[in-house]
């Protein structure tokens, strides 16, 4: 049987190995799933932000962890005015619309936010447009009045003479069971639930003209992942995240250790000044700062999560381990096999990559795997001081943002505890598959 | 990066230690003897240091030109500079009345004459190659130049100025937690290796693959716990903020500031240490000179001390140094997430500044570190390893 196999039929036996596989298996299901449902430029186009992500609320958390928690935040409500009814007047030269966008709000929290999308179209001349809020109970709050462009967005919860009317933000003052006076308690204020309505009446200039748009209550929580405070589905990036982190962390182990080795491999064969060179290069290349140095190519030239691949890779050549590999090489280099396969002419490089390098590739194997997720933490270490890279979505850049914008103090938990988490399964998962690997296949402990 | 774990290659000094044993009983009937053979050992060590000292001097010389390479490439540092230059000359123009009334092609012509004598002042017209042999002698001998931006508290500009202060924290910090994860490794790992299979044993094994992640995330779950959550201790800082006066309240103060940081690096830490030195303990208890010791019926404590750790002391001294290498490109973060006032802050805030001396002079500083730190593992790998003194600094 060869030692693979055997090494593999008794990794089995360790129900860590079997749980780390597990781990692995999955993240690698979810970078699958990521990289097809979302491909790589719309990944990018979704993460840059701005107007695509306005009918989600800021800083919203998760809804399984509000309602784990027995939480009744509410969800974001869209109602758009093309399913309202439109009562219609004509009048000479202008016609008068009617529409009741009814919604029913069953939370007992307050929203966190209220906006209204207006456009008009048609006509050069700009309908104009009075909004009007009514309660459950029928009591009508005037809310706005005003001429609409092509596109207009009328910040309902930031209009402070209205909050100066309610005596509370808009949009508790406007959800509350009793109107609160100047001076009342906003902790005391309870939601008022049932059947909202917005009455938007307009005036409309011409025939064609045509008034179109969405209300939109901000809820306090969305999707599985929440939001950021630029209103971005956190699910972008923790999906996304997750190839980034398993192709930086694989690519960097494999560059690092197979090129390590293989010069290690060639010091041992060529002795004399090679040897003695590769010596010299690891001895200056331990001295060299890997982190103080990435972060200065982070500042002068590119953040780049390839670029700074590339340079953790060449500065990762020359490592300490060369030193080891080395230690382990030298006496195999002195192999009665190896000297059969020069005896029948075999090139240097035949020895090197055929002969001397894969006899100890079983006990890289397990370096390998625990190597995996130290550059993992190193995309997410390089993030978190403000290195990543400038347009892709990773776990990393999730902590920056959230630890940019005090996520901690302001009780945004989900924030941090999601992407550290993925980042704590990944490194969990890989060290538990590289510790039960070391102890299979490293002679030196198998005794123990 | 993850702990340091003893090398294979280390096993082979153990051979050495009864030898050492052996010379030890004979320079001890004969004291002249000894006085000479001391000299002669402090000869030698010397040597073996100066070579060394002279090696790692090379090194570092060539990891900082290397350094200034990288930092230079692409004549981008030279751009900056360039355009900072034209910025403080035309200021200066502007500024000044005297050539208000100047026509408009004259103060170009000024402005240019200014910058080409800026230019020849800081050599920017000569080729890389001969400045780069000037900043190398520059950065060797710690002449950092002047920062951008940053300043230090005490109103500095110069870089290396700005750089000392911040050492004196980030070496309390890293030193505190790293003598403390050492020692509290080696003796847990000492006592697990004697009740080895244990139920301890086992969760402490069980338990080494948290050590995947760095201490600057523990932090951030220390943090939320004990600052937020359970609102003990500070969630960053040095001091509290105003300092407290009188000595004793001060460092009570920078004490409680210290334990969450030092939490995180000792949680991160501490489970990977004593696996891998439980590990070594017990490759080095079952030698044949031990079982020997073992079956000669000497005291336990006897065994561990002159049979176990005695042959082992170089490896563990080469381990917890490599530790220390290993520790300060992680005290960058660390230090950012727990906003302590070291040099991971202040390359942290140089990035923020772009304030490439700061950021350049940091690496240096970093280079010297590190090869500080290995210039005292070969040394104490001398006074440790009896092989070193025999042969004459031949290793």
């Amino acid at each position: 049987m060869s030692p693979w196999r055997d090494g593999l039929r008794r990794l089995r036996r360790y129900p860590s190995a079997l749980l780390g596989a597990l781990i692995i298996v999955a993240l690698l299901a979810t970078a699958v799933y990521a990289v097809v449902t979302i491909p790589y430029s719309e990944a990018q186009r979704l993460w840059r932000g701005g107007d695509l992500w306005q009918e989600l609320p800021v800083n919203a958390g998760p809804v399984w962890a509000d309602r784990l928690f027995g939480g009744d935040a509410p969800r974001t409500l869209r109602i758009p005015t093309a399913a309202a009814p439109i009562a219609e007047e004509a009048y000479e030269g202008v016609r008068i619309t009617e529409q009741r966008l009814t919604f029913d709000f069953t939370y007992s929290e307050f929203p966190s936010e209220i906006n209204l999308f207006l456009g008009s179209s048609g006509s050069d001349r700009q309908p104009f447009v009075r909004a009007t809020w009514i309660t459950p109970q029928g009591e009508q709050i005037p809310l706005d009045a005003r001429r609409i462009g092509a596109n207009e967005r009328i910040s309902i919860s930031q209009n402070q003479t209205l909050e100066g009317r309610l005596g509370a933000p808009p949009q508790i003052g406007l959800f509350s069971a009793t109107s609160a006076g100047a001076g009342t308690d906003q902790q005391a204020l309870e939601v008022q639930q049932g059947t909202y309505q917005l009455l938007l009446e307009t005036v409309h200039f011409a025939e064609t003209s045509e008034l179109h748009g969405e209300l939109i209550v901000y809820g306090q929580v969305h999707g599985w992942a929440g939001t950021d405070h630029q209103r971005r589905d956190l699910s972008v990036a923790l999906l996304w995240g997750t190839p980034i982190a398993l192709a930086f962390g694989l690519i960097a182990a494999v560059g690092t250790t197979v090129t390590t080795l293989i010069i290690a491999a060639a010091g041992v064969w060529f002795r004399g000044w090679v040897d003695a060179v590769i010596q010299r290069l690891t001895e200056i290349n331990i001295i060299l700062p890997l982190l103080p140095i990435l972060v200065m190519i982070g500042t002068l030239y590119s953040t780049s999560i390839w670029l700074m691949l590339g340079v953790v890779v060449v500065l990762g050549i020359f490592s300490a381990g060369i030193k080891m590999y080395r230690a382990m090489l030298l006496p195999i280099r002195e192999a009665p096999y190896i000297t059969a396969a020069q005896a029948y002419g075999a090139s240097d490089l035949r020895i090197i990559l055929r002969y001397m390098v894969p006899r100890i590739l079983p006990v890289l194997i397990p370096t390998f795997v625990t190597l995996i997720p130290t550059y993992v933490f190193l995309e997410a270490s390089l993030a978190v001081l403000g290195l990543g890279d400038p347009i892709l979505p990773t776990w990393g850049k999730i902590l920056y943002d959230a630890q940019d914008q005090s996520a901690l103090y302001h009780g945004f938990y989900y924030w941090v505890l999601s992407p550290a988490a993925l980042l704590m399964l990944t490194g969990l998962g890989f060290a538990l598959l590289g510790f039960a690997l070391d102890r299979v296949f490293n002679p030196r402990l198998r005794s123990l | 990066m993850s702990g340091e774990s003893p090398r294979p290659a280390e096993r082979a000094h153990s051979t050495s230690a009864p030898t050492a044993a052996a010379a030890d009983d004979l320079t001890a009937t004969a004291p002249r003897r000894r006085v000479s053979e001391l000299l002669r050992d402090l000869r030698r060590l010397a040597l073996f240091a100066g070579k060394r000292l002279l090696a790692l001097l090379l090194t570092v010389l060539i990891g900082v030109y290397l350094t200034i390479v990288i930092a230079n490439m692409g004549g981008q540092i030279d751009e900056l500079r360039l355009a900072q230059i034209e910025n403080t000359v035309a200021e200066e123009i502007r500024a000044d009345p005297a050539f208000h009334d100047l026509p408009s092609e004259r103060r170009e012509q000024l402005l240019n004459d200014r910058m080409q004598i800026e230019i020849e002042r800081l050599r920017l017209d000569e080729p890389f190659l001969i400045r780069s042999v000037d900043y190398l002698r520059q950065a060797m001998l710690l002449d950092l130049g002047r920062a951008e931006e940053m300043h230090s508290d005490a109103g500095s500009r110069q870089v290396a100025q700005i750089i000392l202060e911040r050492l004196p924290a980030t070496l309390l910090l890293f030193g505190t937690a790293n003598l403390l994860v050492f020692f509290v490794a080696v003796f847990v790992a000492l006592g697990l290796s004697r009740r080895y299979g244990s139920a301890l044993d086992r969760s402490v094994i069980a338990l080494a693959p948290s050590s995947a992640a760095p201490a600057w995330f523990y932090g951030i779950f220390l943090i939320l716990l004990f600052a937020f959550v359970v609102p003990l201790l500070p969630p960053g800082g040095m001091v509290a903020a105003p300092p407290p006066s009188g000595g004793w309240a001060y460092a009570a103060s920078v004490i409680q500031h210290m334990a969450l940081p030092i939490a995180a690096m000792f949680l991160a830490q501490i489970f990977i240490s004593i696996y891998s030195w439980r590990t070594f303990f017990l490759i080095h208890s079952s030698e044949d000179y031990v079982e020997m010791a073992r079956a000669k019926g000497l005291p336990d404590a006897l065994v561990e001390q002159r049979y176990i750790l005695r042959p082992t002391l170089s490896p563990i001294v080469t381990s917890f140094l490599l530790m220390l290498i290993g520790l300060w490109s992680g005290a960058i973060i660390l230090e950012q997430v727990f906003n302590w006032p070291g040099l991971g802050t202040l390359l942290f805030e140089a990035i923020g500044h772009r304030d490439t001396p700061v950021i350049i002079g940091s690496v240096v500083i970093f280079a010297y570190l590190l090869a500080v730190t290995v210039f005292l593992l070969d040394f104490i790998y001398a006074l440790l390893d009896p092989r070193v003194r025999i042969e004459g600094g031949s290793a």
